[in-house]
């Protein structure tokens, strides 16, 4: 199935199997290999991906389903040489060691970035009727859908909270 | 061969005058890993477009592949080639070359015999991913099965010595036990768990004639090598294997498994590149696992705590055909004082899926057992848990007497307990709330042992300065590409910018991987011996060089900085006397060998747990409120990336007290738990206020830079520290990990 998307602002236009996942889409037909796969099945995070701005697990989604979406990826993020300051941020606090779920979590924190400024509650939000905080415990559970086996949770915390303009 | 005392002379690393040595500097290969260009294995880019391999596992645990009709796959869209027990190619014994005991996977892979519920039996390579899965459903086959042994816990009477092992015996334990006025005799439990590495395994293979290239996702460059040299039946020089980065390994990946055999096979049957991936299911149940252990722990004491007996004995379980046993009572040999001391092992063979090393093998789940008994004997005793370890502190190794070559146990307790106030614990349990919340603090010790392998390393340093540090070596998220960047710009005085790492290819000066803890002292080292060789090539290339202002000085003078090497205040820029005197660069390798009386000193890193937990006495759940931990590991190469190691085990622990366990299902003999919604590792919000630090220390009878590993000693006893805060929270003393909520509720007085 003929179908048109923006990838990292560019135009993109595939002839694709309707079997093929967003996911497998940017990684085996389009070279966009940053966007990881750790379990195809929506568990881990390593493929979250922005869509119109706001973070989906790639795996979990036909690539034919988004026709005319804006899709960013890790790839998208960086300008030239400048990292992006999630990117930066990670970077600085080493918030990753084998670098699998990297991606993933970077792009979950941009995404979650927004859903709070958006004002979107979650689990750990107690007063619904009043302006979103991100206090560590909330940045802990919003980011909770993206695993790291290598554990560098609090590394993570501290680049979101130091990119997020929190520390 | 060299002795320990040679490495007490001062050298470039201990001087470290450019202060390189232990600085926090970003990882060299960070900004590939931020920006998603670090290419893993299934993401290299093939000379030719790949074709896709999808594996068929058995639904079966034991017996033989009867039929299989595999027409209907054939027909399907795009595919190439669909193999079975009945047509896959021949392929060579392994073992020659393999460590003997290594828990190897089915072999010959898609083997028609089978021995464990998962294990391979079809193979389809297609077009397209999506056409292989499809074309991999379509594949029909009959199985003849045969009983099969299970579940751990039904077989236990089958439980014999490992081949080749002893019980290690010091003094009469049981007389010794029988008499001692306070005694404990209890067993503790450790479940099966599993590394769910990120990454799952996966090979890109490509020939070109008879040469085979394969890059993939293993922690040992050479075993795979030769592995995939037998199995194809072809001399090691004829394969080349590559593996730049790994998406996790934690041992999992210390060996190699049916994708780069399949893949190597299949792209020389097609005369075309083949990439395969293990799913996660195919995670869980075709690599290998930590086994459970069943521990059981006597202690018999003197009334001011001072042990007389010790036993610690653990009986565990592998696969029938893949001997391996947990060495869970190991590291108990070096931990406490007690003249009379028993420590085993026994091993069921069963017919599930492999076990094998998983981070911290023997410790991570030995320590749960011990590290809880002392606890318990603490309070039977009415002393301080602390107290009681400083009471039973040895001078020497307490199995062999030999001494110790460092030993900062006693201070990662007390200057733990200090900065996390363990002062503040109320022995008696039960009687801190916080809300609904009972809280309590636990702690526990870490000890895991230090090791040294032979390694090589090779140097180069081009016409425009560069460095290039070459090695045999891998990097698993542990930070190898940035210590060794260190080292070597250490000792050769250069900016950090000035070197490249280049790792994990065959072709390479040969290290033995990532395992045991023992990968930053041993491929470090040789990284190390190379730079010092260069400095000596460099040194006597400028004094003979009669444009050199170093012409006719001693080379023994000679000292490297800022990137220039001098004598006195004559110098010149690495780069210029390159360029002149050795345009197509200069190149040495080093290496490095245990020394020959490394053996006589008792060697380990140390550290001490400090856990505060809160348990919900109504729903049994429990959450970790704060963790600390102090660790002496020898010299720290970088505070940035050890302290990610350190903590990153620590978190292991967390996982290991309260989520982590898996069970076979007695029908089939697969896993319960086969993919991250039902095997949970941490994730992000059970881990709360976790932070650690490290004594100074240098160990100058581990290696030529006094470093040892980092990346297991965080996990043993963390699990045990968090048991114990349970205990003090609400009263649960649980023997059986993990505590989840049934178990604590249940436990709850």
């Amino acid at each position: 199935m003929k179908t048109h998307f923006t990838i990292n602002g560019q135009a993109a236009s595939l002839d694709l199997d309707p079997r093929t996942t967003l996911l497998d889409a940017l990684r085996e037909r389009l070279d966009l290999k940053g966007s990881k796969k750790g379990c195809d099945h929506g568990q881990c995070g390593a493929c979250t991906v922005l869509v119109n701005g706001q973070r989906i697990n790639a795996c979990l989604s036909l690539a034919v389903t988004h026709e005319g979406d804006e899709i960013t990826t890790i790839e998208g993020l960086a300008q030239g040489e400048a990292l992006h300051p999630v990117q930066a941020a990670f970077l600085e606090h080493d918030a990753f060691q084998c670098g699998y779920c990297t991606p993933g979590q970077i792009c979950s924190t941009i995404g979650m970035l927004k859903e709070a400024a958006d004002g979107w509650a979650s689990l750990a939000t107690d007063d619904l009727t009043a302006d979103t905080v991100l206090t560590d415990e909330e940045i802990r559970e919003r980011m909770s859908g993206n695993l790291c086996r290598c554990s560098a949770y609090p590394q993570i915390l501290a680049a979101i909270r130091s990119a997020g303009g929190l520390a | 061969m060299s002795s320990v005392k040679d490495w007490a002379a001062p050298t470039p690393i201990s001087e470290n005058r450019s202060g390189l040595i232990g600085k926090g500097v970003d990882r060299y290969e960070g900004r590939l890993k931020v920006t998603g260009s670090a290419p893993f294995a299934y993401e290299v880019e093939a000379p030719s477009p790949p074709a896709y391999g999808v594996l068929i596992a058995s639904p079966i645990a034991k017996g033989v592949v009867a039929a299989a009709d595999i027409s209907a796959a054939q027909a399907a869209p795009g595919v190439r080639l669909v193999w079975t027990p009945h047509n896959v190619p021949a392929q060579g014994e392994r073992g020659a070359k393999m460590n003997p005991r290594s828990q190897r996977g089915s072999n010959p892979a898609l083997a028609g015999k089978i021995e464990h519920f998962g294990q391979h039996v079809g193979f389809v390579v297609a077009d397209t991913l999506e056409n292989a899965k499809a074309a991999a459903a379509l594949v029909r086959f009959e199985y003849a099965a045969e009983p099969a042994d299970l579940i751990f816990e039904d077989n236990l009477a089958q439980a014999d010595q490992p081949e080749g092992e002893e019980d290690m015996r010091v003094g009469d334990f049981e007389a010794a036990f029988a008499g001692a006025p306070v005694r404990l005799d209890e067993t503790y439990v450790s479940p099966l768990q599993n590394h769910a590495q990120m990454e799952p395994c996966a090979t890109t293979a490509w020939w070109d004639g008879d040469h085979v290239t394969v890059h993939t996702s293993i922690q040992m460059v050479k075993g795979g090598q030769h592995t995939l040299a037998e199995t194809l039946m072809i001399p090691s020089t004829q394969v080349r294997l590559v593996t730049r980065y790994i998406g996790g390994g934690f041992g999992g990946k210390g060996q190699a498994y049916d994708d780069l055999t399949l893949a190597a096979l299949a792209a020389r049957e097609l005369g075309q590149p083949v990439k395969v991936a293990y799913t996660r299911q195919q995670m869980f149940q075709a690599t290998i696992h930590r086994p459970a252990v069943h521990m059981r722990v006597r202690l018999g004491a003197q009334a001011d705590g001072r042990l007389d007996a010790f036993a610690l004995e653990a009986v565990t379980h592998c696969r029938r055909e893949a001997p391996f046993t947990e060495h869970a009572a190991n590291f108990a040999r070096s931990l406490y004082a007690a003249p009379n001391r028993l420590t085993g092992h026994r091993l069921v063979k069963l017919d599930i899926p492999a076990a094998g090393p998983m981070r911290a093998p023997g410790e991570a789940s030995g320590m749960l057992s011990l590290e809880c008994a002392m606890d318990e004997l603490a309070e039977k005793l009415g002393l301080d848990p602390i107290e009681l370890r400083l009471r039973n502190e040895p001078e020497t190794d307490p199995e062999t007497g030999k001494p110790f070559s460092t030993r900062q146990l006693v201070r990662c307790m007390t200057e733990g307990a200090q900065r996390f106030g363990w002062d503040r614990r109320n022995p008696k349990p039960g009687q801190v709330r916080d809300g609904r919340w009972l809280v309590g603090l636990g702690m526990a010790a870490a000890i895991r042992g230090n090791f040294l392998l032979p390694a090589k390393a090779g140097v180069r340093i081009d016409a425009d300065g560069t460095i290039t540090l070459r090695q045999g070596m891998t990097d698993i998220g542990t930070g190898t590409y940035t210590i060794l960047a260190q080292i070597t710009a250490e000792t050769l005085g250069v900016p950090l910018a000035q070197v490249k790492v280049e790792l994990g290819d065959s072709d390479f000066p040969p290290a033995p991987g990532s395992g045991g803890q023992f990968g930053a002292a041993t491929a470090g080292s040789a990284a190390f011996a190379a730079g010092m060789n260069l400095r000596k090539a460099l040194a006597e290339l400028a004094t003979g060089d009669p444009n050199s202002p170093l012409y006719g000085d001693d080379p023994e003078l000679v000292t490297f900085g800022g990137g220039n090497i001098a004598v006195d205040n004559r110098a010149e820029p690495l780069e210029r006397l390159v360029a002149r005197a050795a345009p197509e660069g200069v190149y040495v390798e080093g290496s490095i060998t245990p020394a020959a009386d490394a053996r006589d000193y008792s060697q380990h890193t140390y550290g001490a747990h400090f856990a505060e937990v809160g348990v919900d006495p109504d729903t049994g759940e429990v959450r970790l409120r704060r963790m600390f931990g102090v660790f002496a590991a020898g010299r720290i190469l970088n505070a940035k990336t050890a302290m990610s190691q350190i903590t990153g085990g620590m978190i292991w622990g967390v996982g290991t007290a309260l989520h982590e366990y898996n069970e076979v299902d007695p029908r089939y003999g697969s896993f319960i738990a086969q993919d991250l919604a039902g095997y949970h590792v941490p994730a992000h919000a059970d881990i709360v206020d976790l932070s650690a630090m490290f004594l100074d220390e240098v160990d100058d009878k581990a290696n030529p830079m006094g470093i040892k590993g980092v990346g297991e000693l965080g996990i043993a006893g963390a699990g045990a520290a968090i048991a114990n805060a349970v205990y003090n929270a609400c009263g649960a003393r649980i023997r059986d990990y993990p505590l989840n909520p049934e178990k604590v509720l249940a436990a709850l007085p």
